[in-house]
């Protein structure tokens, strides 16, 4: 199976015969180890640190399907570098921008969307509350915003109880995360202003990306979205898969790394008026959600074991059968 | 209107619903093993083949292996348990070439993994079928909105859709 690699060092990463060599540098520049990484073994990269690359390099990448994602210093998610689509379909693209189009059948996956993104957030709430945390109110609340969601008629209005929603959860934080040293008071990016913030911005990109790629081995079009608006320096449909799965992969990553106390406050550093993680907090949150995407449980409709990853594909058929109007699209919902 | 092609036939007697979805350019068979494996096996079985048959383009189909001295045209495939719908496929081929002046022609259908072959002929009913299949296709993948049903049968395990027909929620 692909492996994705994340390149956080500086170095050159260029093709050698049919297969990439990474050389690293040291501080002061110097060539270090070299490594060698089979092109067939590669699903994608992520480049967190300077990278040195050259044009026969990304025309090789660009052969074997290879996609790189770019993070800037403040771990912002940049851009990437996207292989010439491979899977194109112009019935599927006509009938996507049919969605995008018609309010109606927009607001019918726009709705979908949030609800199954509300879901996984209660689920989480729902699950720390079977051990005795209190946010009982808040699942009250949320179970509101929910309940109104069939009655929203503009996409501003779905987006505003998507963010009623969030900001619900996030309220609960501070009972989830009992850690000294880590208090949450409300969500803030660019820049994150403390520790939860910083991991949540980094978990969501992650998640985004991670989103972007599993779109781009299907016909959708990944810049047609339905919650979010089409933007057009954004993959935005890699925004909306993401609103499903952050509750299971990133926010669940965020509890288990500070409730374990595999990340700790040293791990970040606090410079202009924000926070970021560092070098060895981000290899660690990396490791952990590798780990997560490729945590499998057993699908109850395909009697297949599947990773946490491959539900995002699966969760990509769903909404092509809806656009080719073969099923309705019902968002995956954590059943577990 | 896109041409109907041999895969399109093939697809027609296996699943219905594959034909729609492969007409509509929703692929899956870049997620497939089994297909990584057939393309493997048609490298690798024959490997005298190319310079002995022509591969050639007709009415938008492709045949990988045919003989243009003998008129045979050679079909390899990986097992028979799809034995219906290989032969739908390779006949479709004898009926493009007889359709572009090719007198005759035959097909064998060869399963290098099995040590078999097996000989096809187009017959004077297979010339009277294809037309008409092809005129039901054609009214089948017209219809923008009405997808087949799924076939609900044990070789849907295997298929490179398996998991887009059958996931829900």
């Amino acid at each position: 199976m692909k492996k994705t690699y994340y390149l956080f060092n500086p170095g050159r990463l260029s093709r050698q015969d049919n297969t990439l060599k990474y050389t690293a540098y040291d501080e002061a520049g110097a060539e270090g180890q070299t490594r060698f990484l089979p092109i067939e073994d590669v699903a994608d990269l992520y480049v967190f640190g300077a990278l040195d690359a050259n044009s026969a390099l990304y025309n090789f990448l660009g052969k074997n399907g290879v996609s790189v994602h770019f993070f800037d210093y403040y771990e912002h998610y940049t851009g990437s570098f996207m292989a010439k689509e491979y899977l194109l379909a112009g019935r599927l693209q006509v009938a996507q921008t049919g969605h995008y189009t018609s309010l109606p059948k927009r607001l019918v996956l726009a709705r979908k969307l949030v609800e199954g993104a509300a879901f996984n957030l209660l689920k989480n709430l729902r699950y720390y509350q079977s051990r005795g945390r209190e946010v009982g109110a808040e699942i009250a609340q949320m179970e509101l915003y929910v309940a109104a969601l069939p009655h929203a008629t503009t996409i501003a209005e779905i987006m505003g109880y998507e963010g009623n929603i969030r900001q619900t959860y996030y309220r609960c934080f501070e009972q989830l995360v009992r850690v000294p040293g880590f208090t949450f008071d409300k969500r803030s990016t660019q820049p994150p202003q403390n520790e939860l913030n910083a991991l949540l911005s980094f978990g969501n990109m992650l998640c985004y990306a991670a989103c972007l790629s599993q779109i781009y081995h299907t016909q959708l079009n990944p810049t047609i979205s339905f919650l979010h608006e089409p933007g057009s320096r954004r993959f935005s449909l890699a925004l909306d898969m993401a609103e499903i799965f952050k509750p299971l992969l990133v926010d669940r990553t965020i509890f288990r790394l500070l409730n374990k106390k595999e990340i700790q406050p040293r791990d970040f550093v606090r410079e202009l008026d924000g926070c970021l993680l560092k070098e060895t907090g981000r290899k660690t949150f990396v490791r952990v959600f590798e780990e997560r995407l490729k945590e499998t449980i057993q699908h109850r409709r395909l009697n297949r074991t599947v990773s946490y990853q491959h539900l995002i594909k699966l969760e990509c058929y769903k909404l092509t059968k809806h656009l080719l109007a073969m099923e309705e699209y019902q968002p995956f919902k954590a059943w577990w | 209107m896109k041409p109907l092609t041999a895969t399109h036939v093939k697809y027609f007697h296996l699943c219905q619903r594959k034909l729609w979805l492969f007409d509509r350019d929703v692929w899956m068979e870049h997620t497939s093993e089994a297909v990584a494996a057939g393309e493997l096996l048609h490298q690798t079985a024959y490997p005298q083949r190319a310079e002995r048959y022509r591969e050639i383009s007709i009415g938008g189909s492709r045949i990988d292996f045919y003989d243009p001295q003998r008129k045979v045209v050679h079909e390899l495939k990986k097992s028979n348990k799809m034995e219906a719908s290989n032969v739908a496929q390779v006949k479709y081929y004898l009926w493009l070439l007889e359709a572009h002046g090719v007198e005759g022609p035959t097909a064998i259908l060869e399963y290098p993994k099995l040590r078999q072959t097996q000989a096809v002929d187009l017959t004077a009913e297979d010339r009277a079928r294809i037309p008409g299949e092809l005129a039901a296709m054609r009214t089948l993948l017209a219809d923008e909105t009405t997808c087949p049903p799924v076939i609900n049968k044990p070789f849907c395990k295997q298929c490179a859709y398996y998991e887009f027909c059958y996931v829900a929620e």
